[in-house]
């Protein structure tokens, strides 16, 4: 199932036992743990795909899909696209299915992986047939047809490299993905959402006022945000798509929500768990509510700031800042025990954790000299891993549903603006660019393909 | 002295009566140029004001003064801290006792950052710097009902460059009246 991936990681492991077997022996098992597979990209081909009806719409949908499809599947990191020019045979011509592939041709090209399409386009409806091979043992190893209205191509093609995705990773990507943040295009804070590529971005709050921190409910239905639409720092939780919302005004700070994992998933705010920093009480603490805002209990207890909450996926534990030891840095919490411990240690000004989706990792913004970078950090008390560097500022890392990439803003073009990154801090791209700066990027889980 | 108010009165009576004829005259011939027939003489009022009416201006110009410098001057923070330095401390007096003059008067303490930090953090550093301003102030004996806080973390920035000056003004708390 995994041959190809694991043929490109096998390759790495040698190098990674050669050269750590020299320097440090001991530590040299753990390091594989550590593979990263963006260096070594995997080449794969993907052809113009084949009208299978006559006209230029079908032609048309043909090059729209195979375009879009080379163009996501190489936002992973995981891919290099080889260029057409190199293609010694055009599947147009030759054919779309196993029988008709010579593979010698694309093996040859360097290509480990080669995905074919056919288009049937009719006046509303479209139909893809699409396959992935493996070119080295020479057969197909995916085969999807699709059947839509003319308007659902884009998600067909991101449900087919949901499933390339899946065959190599056994994790099912992020193309179903949204990514919230902040934007000051109209003169105030307020927060958009754009797909998880950065396209169409559209404005969700008309505050008016400063608005900041959004969160994704764990079904992607609701977002919570900090505004100050009545000039003081409340909780608003607003449905995604309908008009519906709840205010969450206590005297102080409501800040920093964060929702908790379900177990049970629900989609009833009531059943719903919200963390987040309140300070009616005189002190900034963490508080558990309800969806709708109901306080349930108090989650810290100290003296000065509790903010940033991030959940652990199995919702056990959480993360969160705190000056408690005189300056900020990341602390979890373990709900069972009730112990707190500190988990950053370099560095005088750790914030914005964000727990990664599979668990064993941490993201956040440290400052150095004045500048933040993101770093990630484990749980086995290693150093962290420094992932930009010398960007100006970089803030508010954020995972991709899968843990495969984080979101983060920066200031290295001047104004801050959206990048991502693979989760080894390679490939890093702007996002969009919209007028204003943008900053505070959240990604959301990913919706249910159907 | 006489001899002055006769010249000044001679002045005001005579300037408009002028002012009318040559308005007269010229109406004929520029029948848009209004703004001179209705322009009233500049009159000099100094003659009419007691001194009691001077002090009580100048009471009011001082009084004002003082609200002006009350709402105006802020006190500045070190980076993340809350602490109020001595200078801080200073500006604090004077608020309370300003604020003890003005029994009325209430007021919010508005917290803000540097843009160094990051936002959430920031929104929390903000309110513990109006806190601590607030808490020195009931200490100096102003009720706390009369002052409440608000945290803009680094939102609102006095001067939104990039530098160390900038970073130093927009450290602050600011006082607000209501």
């Amino acid at each position: 199932m995994l041959s190809i991936m694991r043929r490109s990681v096998l390759w790495l492991v040698l190098v990674l036992m050669l050269l750590s077997s020299a320097a440090t022996p001991a530590s040299a098992v753990d390091e594989f743990i550590e593979i990263n597979p963006f260096l070594k990209k995997i080449p794969l081909a993907i052809p113009d795909f084949k009208p299978l009806s006559e006209g230029e719409p079908a032609r048309e949908a043909a090059d729209e899909a195979a375009r879009l499809l080379a163009e996501t599947l190489s936002f992973t990191g995981y891919f290099n696209i080889l260029d057409k020019g190199a293609y010694l045979e055009d599947p147009r011509e030759t054919g779309i299915s196993d029988a008709a592939i010579n593979y010698r041709n694309w093996t040859v090209i360097g290509a480990e992986l080669l995905i074919t399409g056919g288009v049937y386009r009719s006046a509303d409806a479209v139909e893809m047939e699409l396959r992935l091979f493996d070119t080295f043992q020479g057969k197909s190893v995916i085969g999807k047809r699709y059947r839509g209205r003319v308007e659902d191509s884009r998600r067909i093609v991101r449900k087919f490299a949901s499933e390339v995705i899946y065959f190599l990773t056994g994790s099912r990507g992020f193309f179903n993905s949204e990514i919230a943040f902040v934007s000051t295009g109209t003169g105030n804070k307020e927060i958009f959402i754009a797909e998880f590529d950065g396209h169409h971005p559209v404005q969700f709050t008309h505050t008016k006022d400063i608005t900041l921190s959004p969160a994704w409910s764990p079904d992607g239905q609701w977002l919570a945000y900090t505004a100050y639409p009545k000039n003081r720092p409340f909780l608003y939780v607003k449905h995604r798509y309908h008009k519906r919302g709840y205010e969450i005004g206590n005297k102080g700070l409501n800040i920093t929500p964060a929702w908790m994992p379900q177990a049970k998933p629900s989609s009833s705010l009531d059943d719903m768990r919200l963390a987040a920093t309140l300070s009616f009480a005189g002190d900034q603490e963490i508080y558990l509510l309800t969806g709708k805002g109901k306080i349930i209990k108090r989650l810290t207890k100290s003296w000065g700031s509790d903010v940033s909450p991030t959940w652990s996926p199995d919702g056990k534990k959480f993360a969160f800042v705190s000056n408690r030891s005189g300056n900020p840095q990341v602390y979890i919490k373990d709900l069972e025990t009730g112990r707190v411990d500190r988990l950053t240690f370099q560095g005088r000004y750790n914030t914005q954790p964000s727990w990664s989706p599979k668990g064993d990792k941490l993201a956040y913004a440290g400052m150095e000299g004045g500048r933040n970078d993101i770093f990630v950090i484990g749980f086995n008390g290693r150093p962290p891993v420094q992932l930009t560097h010398d960007t100006g500022n970089n803030e508010s890392p954020s995972w991709s549903p899968d843990g495969s990439m984080i979101v983060f803003s920066s200031t290295r073009e001047g104004a801050s603006r959206i990048y991502v990154m693979t989760a080894f801090g390679t490939d890093q791209r702007r996002l969009l660019t919209l007028p204003g700066e943008q900053m505070n990027p959240q990604w959301s889980p990913n919706k249910h393909l159907n | 002295m006489q001899k002055k108010l006769w010249l000044v009165l001679a002045l005001v009576l005579l300037v408009p009566g002028l002012m009318l004829m040559t308005s007269c005259a010229q109406k004929s011939a520029v029948e848009t140029d209004t703004t001179q027939k209705t322009t009233p003489p500049p009159e000099d009022t100094s003659q009419k004001v007691s001194e009691a009416e001077l002090q009580a201006a100048e009471a009011k110009r001082a009084a004002e003064q003082a609200r002006n410098q009350f709402v105006n001057e802020h006190i500045y923070f070190s980076f993340d801290s809350a602490e109020l330095s001595p200078l801080a401390q200073d500006t604090l007096k004077r608020k309370a006792a300003w604020l003890k003059a003005n029994p009325d008067a209430m007021v919010t303490i508005a917290g803000n950052c540097d843009d160094r930090g990051t936002n959430e953090y920031n929104l929390a550093l903000g309110e513990r710097r109006a806190e601590s301003a607030r808490a020195y102030l009931m200490d100096l004996g102003v009720s706390g009902s009369r002052l409440s806080t608000i945290s803009y973390g680094e939102e609102r920035p006095l001067d939104p460059r990039n530098n160390e000056e900038a970073w130093a003004k927009n450290r602050n708390d600011q006082f607000q009246l209501k």
